[in-house]
């Protein structure tokens, strides 16, 4: 299958190629993040009940792929705190307008923890609808997405 | 720093450093914030601020080093601000010496520390913990048109949709900044176009629907739309009063925690659909049809974490948010007949009600808590979620009747009669 590319709006850059891991539900950032990031774990695994596409997944490093955020407020601090423990995702890709809790945590990670996760919004539904966990993914630091599939 | 918002000279100076690195880069968040969703300017905010991080977990080490940063550059807070709920209460909700360890040198282990830190910064009160800062006891009540920098969700969404205030879905961190700096950057529901409805819900359904299951059938189905709701004011009235409001405390909650509502609209009685009725439904608004069949399979979708599930509850947990008065004592009047009813004195599960501080004081002066002590039942001010965050407490059959604290725990959800019943020994 050929490859397909994606145009979104950088909101954090970077050039990047790794794994998707994708969930088309809305993420629950603290629900998600909790459970491994309270453990201390080496690794953040996804512990959201809601969300099968996640849960009992591995996140850390891989490219996140997401139409937004949901739940608490907590959230944008949990995505920085995540980030400063260097456990968070390579980079999140939105299919959607990204959302304010998700931005704050993006903001904070960058300019608070320095950190190096690319974040990249607007991807549009087609985007969510055809990228799968497993693919390939290399990310552009004009914002472009492509999707390898063999 | 490059910028899209039109900024005041006081803005660009700060900025640029003026008042100090730390508030310029509180600052540059706030703008960078503002830049993302389209803000043309800052905002001044105008009431009081509530923030979500109350809790003294280690983890968050962003948080505490930032505060220590405000602290030290002399910063206080523009807006003083309530927060959520404390953590522990030893007294009211016992713990076994494992959990205590747990709970306080692993978990919580910074709480006194970070109070301390709250209260330099600009806490209103040394007792100004809970997630509902809205009740009258707890004094921070905007009116409608305040703009505000709150987090937590269930507070927010609350904010907007019953007080007709506005307020965005703020994370942590920015709720602090906002107030600090006294001002919020314009978008998303600050604004008269995005308050306006993308969802209708139409409820046709026997009876009146359980706030919390509603609640997350609207959360899940709309994510981060705005719903306008049709036909509940014919189970909850037309006038807003404490009881309804606290129904809609309930509803706004979950669907906050299982979808991301910031704001919703309830047809001739919450202030904004009062004003503007139909008027606020968008052209392209889809609509949604809840009835009971919709809710019974909302309900049976929740997951039951418990490792047996067929187990017996230990522990059950009512208040998630915090209770109003109202509910406080309308939950003791139904513990205590129930307990009569099924030949009990007792609960005979260890139960705990959460409010804040301030309404328990109120309570307790009352002879309701005279009568709420009778059936066993405890009364705490902490945050049940903060508690069943405890590792421990995964492994033990925990019941509530809160949708948010279901979401974020492996408390197992019932509704309100089933608890009630489980509660007060009703035979099966």
């Amino acid at each position: 299958m050929a490859d397909k590319t994606f145009y979104g709006r950088v909101l954090c850059s970077g050039e990047i190629t790794g794994e998707a891991l994708v969930t088309h539900g809305g993420l629950n950032t603290l629900a998600t993040f909790q459970k491994s990031a309270l453990k201390n774990a080496k690794e953040i695994i996804g512990s959201d009940q809601n969300n099968p596409d996640l849960y009992g997944k591995v996140i850390t490093g891989k490219i996140l792929c997401l139409p937004n955020t949901i739940g608490s407020t907590t959230g944008g601090m949990v995505l920085q705190t995540v980030c400063s423990m260097k456990l968070n995702p390579s980079a999140m890709l939105f299919a959607n307008e990204i959302d304010s809790l998700a931005a704050s945590g993006v903001i904070l990670a960058k300019y608070w923890e320095n950190s190096t996760m690319i974040a990249i919004d607007k991807l549009g539904k087609e985007f969510l609808d055809y990228v799968k966990t497993g693919d390939t993914i290399q990310i552009k630091l004009d914002g472009t997405v492509i999707v390898k599939r063999m | 720093m490059e910028y899209n918002m039109k900024l005041t000279p006081d803005e660009v100076e700060i900025l640029n450093g003026s008042k100090g690195e730390v508030m310029a880069k509180m600052m540059q968040t706030m703008v960078k914030l503002g830049d993302i969703f389209g803000a043309k300017r800052m905002v001044e905010i105008t009431h009081d601020g509530h923030i979500v991080t109350s809790m003294g977990i280690p983890l968050l080490k962003p948080l505490y080093r930032t505060m220590q940063e405000i602290i030290d550059a002399g910063i206080t807070s523009k807006w003083k601000f309530t927060a959520d709920p404390r953590p522990i209460d030893y007294e009211n909700v016992k713990c076994n010496v494992l959990d205590k360890v747990v709970f306080s040198k692993i978990m919580y282990g910074k709480q006194k520390e970070y109070e301390e830190q709250l209260n330099k910064v600009g806490l209103k009160s040394k007792d100004a913990f809970s997630c509902a800062c809205y009740s009258p006891q707890m004094n921070n009540i905007p009116k409608q048109g305040d703009i505000l920098s709150w987090a937590e969700s269930s507070a927010v969404v609350y904010a907007n949709s019953v007080l007709g205030a506005r307020c965005n879905r703020n994370s942590g961190m920015i709720d602090l900044f906002g107030c600090i700096l006294g001002k919020v950057p314009e978008f998303g529901l600050l604004l008269d176009e995005n308050r306006t409805a993308n969802w209708v819900i139409e409820i046709k359904t026997s009876k009146k629907p359980e706030a919390q299951i509603l609640g997350s059938a609207i959360g899940i189905a709309v994510g981060d739309g705005v719903p306008y709701i049709k036909g509940l004011d014919k189970f909850i009235g037309k006038i807003l009063n404490e009881t309804n409001r606290s129904y809609l405390k309930d509803m706004g909650a979950a669907s906050a925690s299982n979808g991301a509502v910031g704001l919703y609209h309830v047809e001739n009685l919450t202030p904004e659909a009062v004003e503007l009725g139909e008027k606020l439904i968008r052209k392209d608004a889809k609509t949604l049809v809840i009835d009971d069949a919709y809710l019974q399979k909302t309900y049976e979708s929740y997951p039951i974490l418990w490792k047996n599930k067929d187990a017996k509850p230990k522990l059950c947990f009512i208040g998630c948010p915090h209770l109003s008065m109202e509910q406080l004592n309308t939950w003791t009047d139904l513990i205590f007949t129930n307990l009569i009813k099924n030949g009990n004195s007792q609960v005979t599960c260890r139960t705990i009600m959460t409010t804040s501080p301030a309404i328990a004081e109120e309570f307790k002066k009352t002879s309701q808590y005279l009568k709420l002590q009778a059936t066993g039942v405890k009364l705490t001010s902490i945050c049940p979620l903060m508690y069943l965050n405890n590792p421990l407490t995964h492994k033990r059959p925990i019941m509530t009747c809160s949708n948010k604290l279901r979401t974020y725990t492996a408390a197992r959800f019932y509704p309100e009669q089933q608890l009630l019943d489980i509660i007060t020994g009703k035979e099966a």
